[in-house]
């Protein structure tokens, strides 16, 4: 094609007006294990595939969902390494927020800033577009909230969403399945069928992981046995 | 003398029943000289929010547009007012940036919060939040403030009854004191409005 000569260079628009390492990002993130997040009318829930190379690993270790604040969390599709380093920076401005104004960031402000992080990284010299799209779930002053920050730095607030594998059978799904009043229980039950449409293998406790918050607004990931719970009620 | 008295300035802020008073004197002095009798002292961050700056009236305006500067962006990207305890905090590190070469500047901040809750604090040159339940004071005429607020102060005072003790308050401490006086700006701010009035006292 006419664009792989201009995929050299980061920073060189090609003829047709993309920025190609944004879109390779994308491809990057595309194949990137399934994760997904449903908005509900008191909460927000976020989930992803935790497959691992094998079974040596000590799946405990590997914590996918993570908070950036005690009432925002988030969960990526893409490249592990990557999504440590935005959570780094996330946690970091976060803190400098509340540092400057002692008040907790609200959503859209943390969502904004990743956001421009990701964007400077498509703009600068010698550097590449991070390979993740984030998820990031939040409950603030606004109420609960759902946002996907893209690799180019755009972001979207959804009610659903799905991204990496196997992600426009889970977007069909949920666009079936959702509904505007629905509840945080009802919304965790519609993630782990999601999930499991697409699922190679037995769906289990261990090899997902589902990220909640609620009125409360504290953000925690649940326990494998409490995903256990969900499981049957689901069966 | 000190530098926080080359201006000369007086202020104060007082809690009422949901509803608050800052008030200022409006001398702007060089020292012995008066160059000025209509000097603001207090500004308006918005409606629900007023900011007094004692001390050297330079850093006071520069303070000022600065602060007005980083509300206005607030404004714009999180499309909603800064609450008074935010902005305390924010003009707390503002200050404390400086630490090692600060504003000349004592602020006064004064705000209804949430569920029309007043606000007031002052705080130090350099950063030291000092909150208050009734009234804090700020300037060269503090002093006598202080005496004149203690023994004047009532709690859960309406609009009006706040206007007069706040004005008897600022002109009895005002004329203590050669560096402020020259009259009175006095903001008294219910939810519902805000009553700017000027005061008359001894005009020296």
């Amino acid at each position: 094609m006419g664009d792989s000569q201009y995929s050299f260079s980061l920073t060189t628009f090609s003829p047709s007006g993309k920025l190609v390492q944004i879109e390779h990002a994308l491809t990057a993130v595309g194949s990137g294990q399934t994760s997904l997040g449903i908005k509900a009318a008191n909460g927000v829930v976020i989930a992803t595939e935790k497959k691992l190379p094998s079974i040596l690993v000590d799946e405990a270790s590997v914590q996918k969902i993570q908070c950036l604040t005690p009432n925002i969390g988030v969960v990526y599709s893409g490249m592990g390494p990557d999504f440590r380093v935005l959570v780094r920076k996330s946690r970091k401005q976060a803190e400098q927020y509340h540092r400057l104004y002692k008040e907790p960031i609200p959503v859209t402000q943390l969502v904004r800033e990743t956001a421009a992080v990701m964007q400077e990284f498509t703009q600068s010299g010698g550097v590449r577009p991070f390979g993740v799209s984030l998820l990031v779930a939040g409950y603030d002053d606004n109420g609960p909230q759902l946002y996907q920050v893209d690799p180019s730095g755009s972001y979207f607030s959804w009610k659903a969403s799905a991204m990496g594998k196997n992600v426009s059978n889970a977007k069909t799904f949920l666009e079936k399945r959702y509904t505007d009043d629905m509840e945080l229980d009802d919304a965790v039950h519609t993630a782990i069928l999601t999930l499991k449409e697409g699922f190679e293998g037995q769906i289990s406790g261990k090899n997902i992981e589902i990220g909640i918050i609620g009125a409360d607004k504290k953000f925690r990931v649940l326990t494998p046995a409490e995903i256990e719970d969900y499981l049957a009620e689901v069966e | 003398m000190s530098i926080f008295e080359y201006n000369g300035s007086a202020l104060v802020a007082m809690v009422g029943k949901n509803c608050f008073a800052i008030a200022s004197d409006r001398r702007l002095g060089v020292q012995l000289q008066t160059i000025a009798t209509d000097f603001q002292r207090i500004s308006k961050i918005h409606d629900r929010l007023f900011l007094g700056l004692s001390g050297l009236a330079t850093d006071a305006q520069t303070l000022y547009q600065r602060l007005l500067f980083r509300h206005k962006l607030y404004q714009l990207r999180e499309e909603r007012d800064m609450k008074p305890e935010t902005f305390a905090n924010l003009v707390s590190a503002l200050l404390y940036e400086k630490r090692f070469g600060p504003y000349f500047c004592q602020p006064v901040i004064a705000g209804l919060g949430d569920e029309d809750k007043p606000f007031i604090c002052t705080m130090d040159s350099i950063g030291a939040k000092e909150l208050a339940k009734d009234f804090v004071v700020a300037g060269t005429a503090s002093e006598s403030l202080y005496g004149a607020c203690e023994s004047m102060f009532k709690e859960d005072m309406e609009p009006e009854e706040l206007f007069e003790t706040v004005s008897q308050a600022l002109l009895s401490s005002v004329d203590r004191d050669c560096l402020s006086g020259w009259g009175g700006h006095v903001y008294v701010v219910t939810p519902t409005e805000v009553k700017e009035r000027i005061l008359k006292g001894r005009m020296d």
